[in-house]
């Protein structure tokens, strides 16, 4: 197996508090790894600091052997970074099909065309109904983003960092705050992403977690506490302490 | 017996947002036939039209790319007086004018592009109101190249094509105003339906998804900027073009502040609203002006409120209901 993604030592402070420490971890080709911990464990800040969002106080980050530290965000999009937001970050005044379309076009390097003819670009369009499809959307095309119901957006949310064609894809609590009943569609989507891609789950849900990692990486206070394959690191007792003492400090 | 695929529903789907509708068509007849129905008005139609041009391009910035300016006379202005002074120097050609206008106003919307890249909505009204002060100040106080207070007098166009002379009512005027606003119109309208206005469109929804999607935003939103800078520096060159006369008042504050009340009550992001909003704003002007000739700033403010507070619903609900009323007065008619 290669490795895809590296980090080496990577650390963030922010004054005196130490959000990510000292944190070295990789992310395997194919992967389907979870990164878990309590709250304020510096999962978030991870995420931030492998998307270019905020800049490592110390350490760095490689992609496919390249140091892509101090890239920017754009950049690391175009090597095949993508993200999803634990908040939706979608356009809300677009069709599910534009804005579909809008990061097919961006990615095919057609988003400059001043002139050109969305309906005339057969490249985007297939690639565009490929991906609606993919994540059941096509019978909601036509409709404005804001006016689908929250489990749908978050597909729209995924669709979105997917159709970038990303190489690495990293989704922060993709199933969280969805109802019940439009889980099974968003968690069916998230499992049948292709092995290609591979895939950082960040999440606070066990149930999602075990269904879907092969492997998992446990942030506890910025460190890494422990990594290893889902029976191993739910036997182990130190995880079920720091859970436990989340549990009882609420 | 197939359901067509979902590549050509697509396909259709996208056609038909771009695709011209019968309304459309019908508009623009309606505007080349008030040459004819209206020909004392000609003059007030060549405002119109100018206005409607001007409008179009704030709503290329405010309504497709979420960028409010409280200074978009800069770009009026800075056409009008390059305009003005190519015909009182150069040439007196009228598209050599509109030309140079559009390409030196595009040059100062890319230069002061970056100073509205930042920031927030506030700053840019702030900093766009400012650029446009700066220019009125340095436009008065340049009085040797622009005439100052006094305007810059003295220009004679040549006719337009070399075949259409400007006359004192306003025929070829209108018409020349008509066309340049249709053919912009045109290209506009291509380029708000293009992988670059959509681009643009996510840029004003969401700017982090935008990003996260490659898109990059400074430069598409430089590019629209400048793009509008251009249009509004061609309205700039036909109403300098069209009146032989260029003043200060070109670069007030007014114009901005009109301009964003010409699309409060039109509509942004469909391009039309720029239009609408000139007609109506230009025919409440002149009616309001003839009811009460001193007070007709009183009654435009007081609309402005209104339409601000109430949105257009308010007023268009309004007329609707009113409208289900009469329609229930009549024989037959239902109880609203």
């Amino acid at each position: 197996m290669s490795v895809v993604l590296r980090t080496q030592g990577l650390t963030k402070r922010f004054g005196g508090i130490v959000a990510s420490d000292d944190v070295s971890f990789t992310l395997e080709q194919g992967a389907r790894h979870a990164l878990i911990g309590p709250n304020g464990a510096g999962k978030t800040t991870l995420v931030n600091l492998l998307t270019g969002v905020i800049t490592p106080s110390e350490g760095r980050i490689e992609m496919n052997g390249l140091d892509i530290t101090s890239l920017s965000r754009e950049a690391r999009v175009k090597l095949g970074l993508a993200r999803t937001f634990q908040i939706n970050q979608l356009c809300a005044g677009l069709t599910v099909l534009e804005m579909i379309m809008m990061v097919v076009t961006e990615r095919l390097g057609h988003g400059g065309r001043l002139f050109g003819r969305l309906d005339a670009d057969r490249a985007a369009i297939s690639e565009t109904a490929a991906i609606l499809e993919r994540f059941r959307l096509a019978d909601v095309m036509d409709e404005r983003v804001d006016t689908l119901p929250y489990g749908r957006q978050r597909q729209i949310e995924i669709a979105s960092a997917f159709a970038v064609r990303p190489k690495v894809l990293l989704l922060d609590e993709p199933a969280a705050g969805v109802p019940e009943a439009e889980r099974k569609l968003l968690l069916d989507s998230v499992a049948e992403l292709p092995e290609d891609v591979s895939v950082l789950l960040i999440e606070h849900d066990m149930d999602v977690v075990f269904r879907f990692a092969t492997r998992i990486t446990v942030l506890v206070n910025g460190r890494v506490l422990t990594e290893g394959l889902p029976q191993d690191v739910a036997a182990d007792p130190d995880v079920k302490a720091a859970y436990l003492g989340e549990a009882m400090h609420g | 017996m197939n359901a067509p695929s979902l590549e050509s529903r697509i396909r259709t789907s996208l056609t038909l947002s771009r695709r011209w509708s019968p309304f459309e068509s019908l508009f623009w007849l309606f505007a080349l036939a008030a040459f004819f129905i209206f020909p004392r008005q000609l003059l007030i139609l060549n405002e119109i039209a100018i206005l409607a041009l001007f409008a179009i391009s704030l709503d290329l910035i405010l309504g497709y790319a979420g960028i409010v300016s409280l200074g978009h006379a800069a770009f009026l202005g800075f056409g009008a007086y390059g305009a003005g002074l190519l015909a009182l120097h150069v040439t007196a050609d009228p598209i050599a004018g509109l030309g140079f206008a559009i390409v030196i106003s595009a040059a100062l919307g890319l230069v002061t592009s970056p100073l509205i890249l930042r920031g927030n909505d506030l700053t840019r009204l702030m900093v766009t109101l400012g650029i446009a002060s700066l220019l009125h100040e340095l436009a008065n106080s340049l009085g040797k190249w622009t005439g100052g207070a006094d305007g810059l007098q003295g220009i004679t166009m040549q006719p337009v094509l070399g075949r259409f002379e400007f006359d004192l009512l306003g025929k070829t005027a209108y018409l020349y105003s008509l066309a340049v606003l249709f053919i912009l119109f045109v290209i506009a309208r291509r380029i708000v339906h293009s992988p670059f206005g959509l681009s643009l469109r996510a840029i004003r929804d969401n700017q982090l998804r935008a990003a996260a999607s490659g898109v990059p935003p400074g430069w598409r939103l430089a590019a629209i900027y400048s793009l509008a800078a251009a249009y509004a520096g061609a309205a700039g060159a036909l109403m300098a073009q069209t009146t032989q006369f260029v003043s200060l008042d070109a670069l007030a504050f007014h114009r901005s502040a009109d301009l964003m009340l010409v699309l409060i009550i039109g509509g942004t992001g469909y391009l039309y609203g720029g239009i609408i909003g000139a007609i109506a704003f230009k025919f409440l002007q002149d009616w309001i002006a003839a009811l009460t000739p001193q007070y007709w700033q009183f009654w435009i403010g007081l609309l402005l409120v209104v339409f601000v507070l109430g949105g257009r619903e308010v007023i268009y609900g309004g007329v609707g209901a009113v409208a289900r009323r009469i329609r229930s007065l009549a024989p037959g008619g239902r109880r609203p």
